[in-house]
């Protein structure tokens, strides 16, 4: 293994991190303003992403692709929120994991009736294709380098939005006491309406981003949604910051482990059993990392409320 | 309560008479389908020992539905390939009998249900739902990575397995075989509730700090309902692995954790009957609406939602009152 191949999977693992992060912001936004846990957050993924393969489609354009995406997916985020979401509330954990169980079977079937079982194609955009040198001779893929940046700058963004925003005020303050920010004369309704749309928002950008990598259909949501959910769990619920630090750590955690395990494994027993237990363990490396935060922070990295 | 009970009693009547008639009738599709309704019921009961009874939100159920599977699949390849599963020390052999096949689904279903137990109850609330989720995934993910059993593929068995006295060909046999472990686990399951240790769970979900002011342990308590949960659903794996004669990674889906919810919920949670009208619900809906439409899945999505919505306490909820029969 030379140094330049585990400098691109290290840079891989930021990419996939920084992309369940932004799957992990909305949830874990969703939460802990509303205490909702929504598993139909991956549908929202899916949303965004098909929402991006038809526009880019139809124009040519990925900028445009990507505004649809984010429309696309905050408006049936709000939607949802409208329609649904809102009697959940007050509603204990299992009937909302129900309910958001139903969303997901109506958003599937939806899609496959709209669109066909067939895997649709995002193609990444000239202007983002090809290589660039990184400094110690590695090349990598632009998109993936411009992947890692957005994703950066989104979490800046929320981190801006939190801190210096009235809507932020409104949001942390809705996580500490709603009844009271309520009688402040905030219309709380309102407020969950946007928050469930930002969550769903951020979702669909993170479907339509990672279009270009993977095939865009049906369930590509759920394995995203999952994992998100590690991420929420390591880094503790409700934080933003946590979220990050997760979805670095989880991203990092599955490339390293899928390229590091095989070749552990090979130093003990003959190549073709080390790859296999090898690939078996990789794929179980974030659950077991989960499993450790879980020992050691019962609430996550940054959760301070159980 | 009488009136829950008339319809149990009707229930389980139903389930008699119904593959009667399809035996009579010639209909071996019809008993197919009530197999495969009485298993998933098994599963649901499992679940709904953890879930009603203990409040616990499970969403990771497919991982003992799938260990049942596999327990069945394994000892059964082995068996028909003539190969021994441990040749070291001493020797293990599979197994195409029925019995020894169940008690190993069961232990082995209990192991792990006993270990995601240790981990998960760590905590609670969102958590909970959460991280039995993810194990669930990490099996789901082992048992596709894992080439030694088929992988991605599953595993195909020739002959359905064995039981003693019976021919488990006949599909009238082998569905009285699953009747019989159905009734079973609903008799456990109704002792259970009247026993003093499902006195205390009961307890434990309401208020779990004056249960361990009177001295018991919450947590102990939620884990050794967790694995007896995780064992009736093991059990219910191995079965439905034979039904099917195959079993593959999907029944370690998250899908399938979220169907064995399904039924539960349908029916009415904590409900002794709950998981058998979910169940019966389901399967039949599944039959009817996949010869209505190929999109059948949506107006399932609508009928849960509905029931979540508006109809609480389920379906047997709707019949007999929204009271939560805490007996």
């Amino acid at each position: 293994m030379t140094p330049i191949l585990f400098a691109e999977q290290v840079l891989n693992g930021l990419q996939s991190g920084v992309m369940l992060f932004l799957m992990a912001a909305g949830l874990t936004l969703i939460f802990g303003v509303m205490g909702l846990i929504n598993l139909a957050h991956g549908a929202l993924f899916m949303v965004g992403a098909f929402a991006a393969a038809s526009v880019a489609g139809a124009t040519g354009s990925f900028l445009l692709a990507l505004v649809a995406a984010l429309a696309a997916a905050a408006g049936a985020g709000a939607m949802v929120e409208l329609l649904v979401i809102r009697r959940l509330y007050d509603r204990d954990h299992l009937d909302q994991v129900l309910a958001t169980f139903a969303l997901i079977l109506i958003f599937s079937e939806g899609t496959r009736w709209l669109f066909g079982s067939f895997p649709l194609y995002l193609d990444v955009p000239p202007w983002l294709g090809g290589t660039v040198l990184l400094p110690g001779g590695i090349e990598y893929p632009t998109y993936r380098l411009a992947l890692i940046a957005v994703g950066l700058l989104v979490a800046a963004g929320l981190w801006w939005l939190n801190t210096c925003t009235r809507l932020g005020i409104r949001i942390r303050a809705g996580e500490n006491d709603r009844e009271m920010i309520a009688a402040l004369g905030v219309d709380i309704g309102k407020l969950y309406t946007v928050v469930f749309a930002l969550g769903a928002g951020l979702a669909g950008l993170a479907g339509a981003l990672v279009g270009p990598i993977q095939s865009v259909q049906v369930g590509m949501g759920e394995p995203v949604l999952i994992l998100a959910f590690v991420v929420i769990v390591i880094g503790g619920i409700g934080s933003i910051k946590g979220a990050l630090v997760g979805g670095l750590l989880v991203g990092l955690t599955d490339t390293l482990g899928r390229l590091l395990l095989p070749a552990l494994f090979r130093l003990f027993t003959d190549p073709a059993s080390a790859a296999s237990a090898g690939s078996a363990f990789a794929s179980m490396a974030i659950y077991i990392l989960m499993a450790a935060v879980l020992i050691w922070r019962p609430t996550g990295l940054y959760g301070a409320r159980a | 309560m009488s009136r829950e009970r008339l319809l149990n009693a009707l229930l389980l009547a139903g389930l008699v008479v119904v593959p009667g008639w399809a035996l009579w009738a010639d209909e071996p599709f019809t008993i197919t389908l009530a197999t495969r309704a009485v298993i998933f019921a098994l599963a649901a009961v499992g679940l709904n020992i953890a879930l009603g009874m203990g409040g616990l939100v499970s969403l990771g159920h497919a991982v003992f539905f799938g260990i049942g599977g596999y327990a069945m699949g394994v000892l059964a390849s082995h068996a028909q390939s003539y190969t021994p599963l441990y040749d070291g020390l001493f020797t293990l052999e599979g197994t195409k009998a029925m019995p020894v096949i169940w008690l190993v689904a069961a232990a082995a279903s209990a192991l792990a249900a006993w270990l995601i137990g240790l981990l998960s109850l760590r905590t609670s609330g969102v958590y909970f739902i959460m991280i039995t989720l993810a194990f669930g995934q990490m099996a789901y993910f082992f048992a596709i990575s894992w080439p030694a059993y088929g992988g991605e593929d599953g595993l195909s068995i020739y002959v359905r397995n064995g039981f003693p006295g019976l021919n488990t060909l006949d599909p009238i046999q082998f569905y009285g075989i699953c009747l019989a472990w159905l009734c079973l686990a609903l008799w456990g399951h109704a002792r259970l509730r009247r026993s003093p240790f499902g006195l205390a769970l009961d307890a434990a979900r309401q208020v779990p700090a004056r249960v361990q002011a009177v001295g018991l342990d919450p947590k102990r308590l939620y884990l050794v309902a967790l694995v007896i949960s995780g064992a009736v659903t093991g059990l219910s794996g191995a079965l439905f692995a034979d039904l099917n004669r195959f079993v593959s990674p999907s029944m370690l889906s998250w899908q399938m954790s979220g169907e064995i919810m399904v039924f539960v919920i349908i029916g009415g949670v904590a409900r002794l009957f709950g998981p058998v009208v979910g169940a019966v619900f389901y399967v039949a809906l599944e039959h009817w609406l996949g010869g209505v439409s190929d999109y059948w899945q949506i107006i399932l999505g609508v009928v849960l939602l509905a029931v979540v919505l508006f109809g609480r306490g389920g379906l047997i909820g709707l019949v007999c009152g929204k009271e939560r029969p805490d007996a």
